[in-house]
């Protein structure tokens, strides 16, 4: 039944249109130029040298950013340093926290601030960034706050004990999000930061430098450093830095965990995925498109426990499938500012450039292409949502991580075989399970080896939850109780 | 026929359905989109007196109401049909005369559906004999709830039969029938079984027509239509009050079913005070200021 068939499809292409309903930006202040924020003053890079940040639906530039050399990061780290030294490490618990809170607090104050910057430095949805990005962000440093006098409550038993400067590396699909996860919990457990923020998204790192300011941060508490891959190889061999924390690709992670093997630095690494999103015949079936949807389509695929395999059971298969591209026709691809907007611009040439080769490479393998054929805008970078059918386990778009609004659909028959294709992966970040039978949900969800497991629901996030990879999606976790040990030491 | 079973009908995810329902929720609709929406929802009303005080006057008054919804906004359209008693169906027929608005008339023991069959069919003859452009019957949800769907589908079969020429609504009174699981299954029993429309609720019992509920009744008319090809209407009805509102159950319409249902031969709100509130958006967009509600009639 539920074949979509020819004569039977629906139209979504004519009549009723939505007109634009842009958001403001009259209310968001982008200088021209933005220093270095050390020791809680904006501060000239020794470096003198600037780089420009773009909007990614428009090309156009939006700032100039400092570029950190390793001088400039080894006065951040000083800086740092000398914070944890004097002030943050003495200082009581319950009064760090006070700071977090205030932090959090004036984020959500600013918060339609935050998310029209973060969606033109990034080109994500302002949707999204206005009901996710931001909100999680507020709600990390609120969650976090909460347990900076409470650690011996968290680890009974033990003695926890800051750590001291941590060097922290973010990507470009949360910006501010990211720096939340890395920053909160750090504070919280007592160590003080330096921050680099990616380079194609340094806005709101910079804006969160100000927040820092407002709320009377002690000086170089947090430290926010720009800069490209150069920049980031300075923090992690600083020889002062006592713990790393990265979320990135698998191989700047590779490289990561190189350079810091023999030392005694911690880190956390969270990394790539090719996330298992498993449809069984049993599930409730236009709730599952739906989730498909969220699941690979959210902030453009550029997430990395993005729901990017589906898995099908045969006999639903046709009808997922069917359904699933009748639901992409209604997905709004274009000018991220507007609120109707579904998928926004692609984060930066280079991204758009990657995905189009996979976009190839799976017609060359002989995997077949669905795309809606909509029009992308004549400036910036823009990639129509896609899906793949056809697929095997041994395409390449299959086993590596695309990081782009781009399907892969493969079938199976049996419970086994879905498990045994979910895991066969280098990856073991997240997985999706959707059924309406909950003894199969726990059954499979043991059986998967990801770290996030989400059934009947996909891409959702609380900072009380742990969220972190097996095999090569990373080590260690973030959020929740776990995300505190990351940054104590527990002798 | 046979009535289609539970395990028939698709499972539903409540915590999905919510969800998907923020997205539309989500849709800024605005200037000239908004225009259009309100338009549309204007020609897409039922406009509805089932009261036990009803009267003639009542009747006429709200016909009137129907054929000039606000004199001072130029060419927007009249609404799809009066909703009414099989009592006053002369009456409204009589008030409505070549207006080109549809009589519709409840039946079958409406709200609660509690009379034997033979009686409800009757009521059905009587109001089509009377003039009744469309019939909204309400299903026996004590029937269903106890399983006896065969009955409760073979009595659709009937009254579909009764109504000969006149459309058939069926109103599955999703606030007692308890799970979307059970909304979908009645869905798909009632298309099986000839309905024209489906529609949500009699307007008394709470809740009435929700986002949530619509959704489901939604995407089980398209399942239907991709299995047949027969296109089947749906009507919310109780609840919708307010354009904004409505504007988002046009956008959960155009999203789920498409183009083909954005008119009133295929889509309707059952409403009693949702045509002023439309009014009033409208003056606004016109004139850029909110009118004062005595600015507009209340019939």
């Amino acid at each position: 039944m539920n074949k979509a068939t020819a004569p039977h499809s629906l139209n979504f292409d004519t009549g009723w249109a939505y007109s634009p309903a842009p958001e403001s930006i009259d209310h968001v202040e982008i200088k021209d130029q933005y220093k270095l924020f050390i020791g809680g003053k904006f501060v000239a890079p020794k470096s003198g040298k600037y780089f420009d940040t773009i909007n990614p639906a428009n090309e156009k530039v939006l700032a100039r950013v400092a570029h950190a050399g390793v001088a400039d990061v080894d006065r951040a780290v000083k800086s740092a340093r000398d914070a944890y030294d004097t002030v943050w490490s003495k200082m009581k618990p319950a009064e760090r926290g006070k700071y977090i809170y205030r932090i959090a607090r004036i984020i959500q104050e600013r918060a339609r601030e935050f998310a029209v910057i973060e969606s033109m430095d990034g080109g994500k949805p302002i949707r999204e960034a206005r009901d996710v990005d931001i909100p999680l962000a507020a709600a990390h440093f609120f969650y976090y706050a909460g347990w900076a006098d409470k650690l011996d409550y968290a680890f009974p038993c033990r003695t926890p004990q800051s750590l001291g400067v941590a060097g922290q590396i973010i990507p470009w699909n949360f910006p501010l999000l990211m720096a939340a996860w890395k920053i909160a919990p750090a504070l919280a457990c007592g160590n003080t930061v330096v921050l680099k923020p990616a380079e194609t998204t340094p806005l709101t790192a910079l804006k969160l430098a100000e927040v820092m300011e407002a709320a009377d941060l002690p000086p170089g508490v947090v430290n926010i450093l720009t800069g490209d891959g150069s920049t980031g190889a300075a923090i992690v061999n600083h020889e002062d830095v006592n713990k790393i924390a990265f979320t990135g690709s698998t191989n700047v992670g590779r490289i990561i965990q190189r350079a810091l093997a023999g030392t005694d630095k911690k880190y956390t690494l969270e990394l790539g995925g090719k996330a298992a999103n498993i449809v069984f015949a049993d599930a409730a079936i236009d709730q599952a498109v739906e989730g498909i949807v969220n699941a690979i389509f959210f902030n453009q695929g550029h997430v990395c426990c993005a729901g990017s395999r589906l898995l099908v059971q045969e006999s639903v298969a046709d009808e997922v499938v069917a359904k699933l591209k009748e639901r992409m026709q209604t997905l709004i691809v274009g000018d991220p500012l507007d609120k109707n907007t579904d998928i926004g611009a692609i984060n930066s040439a280079a991204q758009l450039e990657r995905i189009n080769a996979y976009l190839d490479l799976g017609q060359e393998e002989g995997a077949e292409m669905f795309q809606c054929g909509g029009k992308n805008p004549d400036k910036g970078y823009w990639c129509q949502p896609t899906l793949f059918t056809n697929v095997a386990q041994s395409h390449r778009i299959v086993r590596e991580e695309i990081f782009g609004p781009v399907l892969a659909i493969q079938t199976f028959r049996t419970l086994d075989e879905a498990v045994a294709k979910a895991n066969n992966t280098q990856y073991g970040l997240s997985g999706g399970i959707w059924t309406d039978k909950g003894a199969k949900i726990f059954n499979v969800g043991a059986k998967m080896r990801a770290g996030v497991i989400w059934a009947n629901t996909f891409n959702k996030f609380d900072p009380t939850s742990p969220f972190g990879g097996y095999k090569e999606s990373g080590i260690g976790r973030e959020g929740g109780m776990h995300g505190l040990s990351a940054y104590l030491d527990l002798h | 026929m046979i009535a289609p079973k539970p395990d028939q009908a698709p499972r539903v995810d409540q915590v999905g359905v919510d969800e998907r329902v923020a997205r539309f929720r989500a849709r800024s609709i605005k200037k000239a989109s908004k225009v259009e929406a309100l338009n549309l929802v204007l020609s897409q009303i039922d406009l509805t007196t089932l009261e036990g005080q009803d009267t003639p006057g009542k009747v006429r008054q709200l016909c009137q109401k129907a054929m000039r919804l606000h004199d001072s906004l130029p060419d927007i359209p009249h609404v799809a049909a009066v909703c009414v008693y099989p009592m006053m169906v002369a009456e409204a027929k009589k008030a409505l005369g070549a207006s080109g608005i549809k009589v519709a008339s409840v039946a079958t023991s409406f709200p609660s559906g509690m009379a034997p069959s033979d009686v409800k069919l009757e009521e059905i003859k009587l109001a089509v004999g009377l003039g009744a452009d469309e019939i909204d019957m309400v299903i026996s949800r004590g029937k269903f709830l106890e399983g006896k769907y065969q009955e409760v589908f073979d009595e659709i079969v009937a009254c579909k039969e009764a109504c000969g020429e006149a459309h058939l609504k069926v109103i599955l009174e999703t606030g007692e029938l308890g799970a979307l699981d059970r909304v979908r299954h009645a869905s798909l029993l009632a298309m099986q079984a000839g309905a024209d429309f489906i529609k949500t609720s009699t307007g008394k019992i709470q809740p009435a027509a929700t986002m949530p509920v619509t959704l489901v009744m939604l995407q089980a008319i398209r399942d239907y239509y991709y299995d047949t090809g027969r296109m089947v209407g749906m009507k919310p009805a109780g609840g919708i009050s307010k354009a904004k509102l409505a504007i988002h159950y046009l956008v959960m319409l155009r999203e789920t079913l498409g183009e083909a249902w954005m008119s009133p031969e295929w889509f309707r709100f059952g409403a009693s005070s949702l045509a002023n509130d439309v009014l009033m958006q409208l003056q606004k967009q016109r004139t850029g200021i909110y009118q004062s509600e005595d600015y507009f009639s209340k019939d």
